[in-house]
């Protein structure tokens, strides 16, 4: 039953791109994209309760590795996106090993995290490597072996190939032993501790794990927009976009990233075009984002495991 | 290397700024030390304060220094009301959730900002905004001088206010001991509020005293809240003399940054010393061992 | 098998626990008790890695863990369980057993299988689909004692696995521990309440603000005027011999 339904909607998303016009496919798009990245805070977030409020550090790392290897020293951005992935979770191995070596636990490492996005977004705010606050531009060549696409279609099927990896990826969490022990050092630490885990090295290992999926969704967002910048790489509006997704869709379960991110998206979709119903706002953009501060008060204080958690109580 | 004079009016600047840093990073430590939350919206509500008295001037022509009372009066409304309506409700636990139901609090006040007052910097133009006081090599703005001077007097009042008042007494009884003040008969949820009222009223205070000589945007709180746990932080999470000498630093380090690696590299100072301290002596400078 | 030498740990200027040394030999079930903020459990946490000890030694199977790291210590062999209860909350039994269980192996199958046995042997497997968070205090505490179980210790430190429990939950966990050491784990327990441990353990050690005061069989403890002392106060033993 279950399969069933998992098979049909895969189905679903497959033959979507085919049946609705260009503007709904790229907002497919976005929401497979921001389920990935989403996924990425929900493996050291959700599965191992290590809360970050930093996670476009991973994202700007990842975004702009490739970017530089492109462009400065003309690599295959094809090339040069393990590459950033790798980088991503060399930065998630250094803050963590930092981090959890002096012991910051809880909202201590939440706001370490914030200022190490805040020293790469200075970094590359200044340095002559970053091109400073100009940011760097991609120079558009519509061609798939350059990890660009003429149409959205191509980057609609990336996005869900991106969205179905990280899924498996927090599926074989559910079912390993890994994923058992962030789940112990989630729920536990000292209790995790006593029955044999190695919480400091099961720690550094799951932000390696998230550092680089994070930075892998980095560079397919370059390759896709052709730009960025400090802010749109490190600002904190990434790393609260992850966080939103995960929270509202259900931390440490499979699929909480995606249905948030489907919720989010919808949400901005239908915001920005109502404009038209409010003349009185100046922007009406931001919406969305009040509604889901809201919702993750509201989450955090009643429902801790997401929405998700209210079709299972149903099923339980 | 530069001339010492401006390295010295650079001190000075860093100093005027960081009596502000000062005021700000109070009300955080008090909330801290108080109820032992991270306040994650002290940033936003500072933003919303300084919107408070930038409408206030330009729909009423009412001066910042003027419309200190009432807004610091206002801002503590806000805060006990929103400690009693969202924060103090769900505020036990894990520490972690009450730092994102404050982060949720901020998400909502920065983009409420961009929703109804638009992304546009807002500045307000005092009188006397231009006027000068020479003090050996070192030019400092009139409303700068007359702002640090403000916030120091409005901390030394706060201090005294915890230290004579009944209920500032009863604010130290509750931070050191919240049983044993149950027990002999305080409201601790009332002080609670009434902490966290206080912790808002400074920010008001310090819109106020911020507004003649700085800017505002809904962006606003974010550049806040990393100089305000910065501060707190290095002074030590809880002390009050650690937030004092901590904003000074601040400020200092802002200032001198800025002239020693420019405009933007300046402001890496202010993350790295957030990092440092955390990592290699989480206590602060003043704050008492774990 | 276990081997405590003149151990020493202070917190701030208070010494929990002052040079006090103790033995266990293999197969044993050995009793260490004392009245309230007795250093017992600051002692436990020393042995378990928890604490790092200021002063003194840690033997376990003739190598000196002193020092180590609680998953170190937990590879050598020993593990230990908490007074106060810490299950995973929002996971199940069967998966709280699991996390021990995977000590031993990394595949799921095998951790499962391993887990429910552990229940078994508890006699918890009625509620192996239940949440942690939802278990009664007798039910944390064999929680507790199934998961240090499932890591498969040659030792293993239960700290005050009856306090709470009613007479007849008592005698159902005294059955499980006898059990425990017929299977071949060597037990090492704290109990506050005297008359517990002595149905079960074979020699006692008693530990007075942080120094051990006495060691012997149960009967020759309770008759030893020193720990009446620690326990009811100065003067008593005089009282109770009169």
């Amino acid at each position: 039953m279950r399969n069933a339904a998992l098979a049909a909607a895969l189905l679903a998303a497959l033959v979507y791109p085919l049946l609705v016009p260009n503007y709904l496919i790229t907002v497919g798009m976005l929401m497979f994209f921001t389920a990935f990245i989403g996924q990425s805070w929900n493996v050291s977030g959700g599965f191992a309760g290590q809360t970050s409020f930093g996670h476009a550090v991973f994202f700007g790392v990842g975004a702009y590795t490739s970017t530089i290897l492109h462009v400065s020293y003309g690599w295959n951005p094809w090339l040069a996106w393990p590459v950033a992935t790798a980088m991503g979770g060399l930065v998630g191995a250094g803050i963590a090993f930092l981090s959890f070596r002096a012991g910051l636990r809880g909202s201590y490492f939440a706001l370490i995290t914030l200022a190490f996005a805040e020293v790469f977004r200075i970094v590359a705010n200044s340095a002559g490597f970053t091109r400073g606050g100009l940011g760097m531009l991609i120079k558009a060549d519509s061609r798939f072996e350059n990890f660009q696409f003429a149409t959205p279609i191509a980057p609609y099927y990336l996005a869900l190939a991106l969205c179905l990896v990280s899924l498996a990826i927090a599926w074989w969490l559910t079912r390993s032993r890994f994923g058992a022990r962030l789940v112990a050092i989630r729920e536990n630490e000292d209790a995790a501790r006593a029955l044999g885990i190695d919480v400091f090295a099961e720690k550094v290992k799951v932000l390696t794990l998230s550092g680089a999926m994070c930075a892998a969704g980095g560079t397919f967002y370059a390759q896709k927009y052709l730009y960025i910048d400090p802010s749109i790489a490190f600002g904190i509006d990434k790393s609260v976009e992850m966080l939103l997704v995960t929270m509202v869709g259900g931390a440490g379960t499979i699929f909480g990233p995606l249905i948030g991110s489907i919720a989010l998206t919808t949400i901005n979709e239908l915001t920005r075009n109502a404009a038209s119903v409010f003349p009185a706002l100046k922007n009406v953009q931001p919406l969305s984002l009040v509604v889901y501060g809201a919702m993750l008060i509201l989450i955090v204080a009643r429902l801790p495991d997401g929405f998700a958690s209210l079709l299972k109580r149903r099923h339980a | 290397m530069l001339d010492p004079q401006i390295i010295l009016a650079g001190v000075l600047n860093g100093l005027l700024a960081g009596g502000i840093y000062v005021l700000v990073a109070v009300g955080l430590t008090l909330i801290y030390g108080v109820l032992h939350i991270i306040n994650f919206a002290h940033g936003s509500l500072l933003m919303l304060a300084m919107y408070a008295v930038f409408f206030l001037w330009k729909l009423s022509g009412v001066d910042p220094y003027v419309a200190l009372p009432i807004v610091t009066a206002g801002a503590f409304a806000i805060g006990f009301v929103l400690y009693r309506g969202v924060i103090g409700r769900w505020s036990h636990g894990k520490d972690e959730n009450i730092l994102l139901i404050t982060l949720g609090v901020s998400i909502i006040a920065d983009n409420g900002a961009l929703l109804f007052f638009g992304g546009d910097t807002e500045t307000i133009d005092v009188p006397y905004a231009g006027k000068i006081i020479e003090l050996g090599a070192a030019f400092l703005p009139l409303p700068k001088v007359i702002s640090c001077a403000a916030a120091i007097a409005i901390c030394l009042g706060l201090g005294l206010f915890m230290a004579r008042s009944d209920t500032g007494k009863a604010i130290r009884a509750v931070a050191k001991e919240r049983q044993g003040a149950r027990l002999v008969g305080i409201d601790v949820e009332h002080i609670f509020a009434v902490s966290y009222g206080i912790g808002i009223a400074c920010l008001g205070a310090a819109a106020c005293l911020l507004m003649p000589t700085f800017y505002v945007t809904p962006q606003s709180g974010y550049a806040f809240v990393l100089v305000a746990f910065t501060t707190v932080v290095l002074g030590g999470m809880g002390s009050f003399v650690g937030a004092a000498v901590g904003g000074f630093l601040i400020g200092i380090t802002e200032s001198i940054g800025g002239l020693l690696l420019g405009e933007q590299l300046g402001q890496i100072g202010i993350s790295l010393i957030f990092i440092l301290i955390l990592l290699l002596r989480p206590t602060g400078l003043f704050g008492a061992r774990a | 098998m276990l081997e405590v030498r003149e151990l020493s740990k202070a917190f701030g200027g208070l010494k929990a626990v002052d040079k006090a040394s103790l033995d266990v030999a293999e197969g044993e079930i050995v009793g260490l008790i004392g009245p309230n903020g007795a250093g017992k459990t600051t002692l436990f946490a020393a042995i378990a890695g928890f604490h790092t000890p200021d002063s003194g030694r840690i033997a376990f199977a003739g190598h000196d863990i002193t020092g180590l790291a609680p998953h170190q210590v937990c590879a050598a062999g020993m593990v230990r369980t908490f007074q106060i209860t810490q299950p995973f909350a929002r996971i199940s039994v069967r998966e709280n057993i699991m996390v021990g269980a995977y000590f031993r192996t990394a595949d799921r199958r095998e951790a499962m299988h391993l887990a429910e046995a552990v229940a078994a042997r508890v006699g918890m497997t009625s509620q192996l689909d239940r949440q942690g968070s939802d278990l009664t205090v007798a039910g944390r505490k064999r929680l507790e004692l199934a998961r240090a179980l499932a890591t498969r210790p040659r030792l293993l430190l239960l700290d005050e696995v009856m306090a709470g429990l009613n007479p007849t939950e008592i005698a159902e966990i005294v059955e499980v521990i006898r059990e425990i050491r017929t299977a071949g784990v060597t037990i090492l327990l704290i109990e506050h309440v005297m008359q517990a441990v002595t149905s079960l353990a074979e020699r006692v050690y008693v530990l007075n603000q942080g120094r051990m005061i006495a060691e012997g069989t149960p009967a020759a403890i309770a008759e030893n005027p020193e720990v009446v002392e620690a326990y009811l106060g100065h003067g008593a033993a005089k009282v109770l011999r009169a």
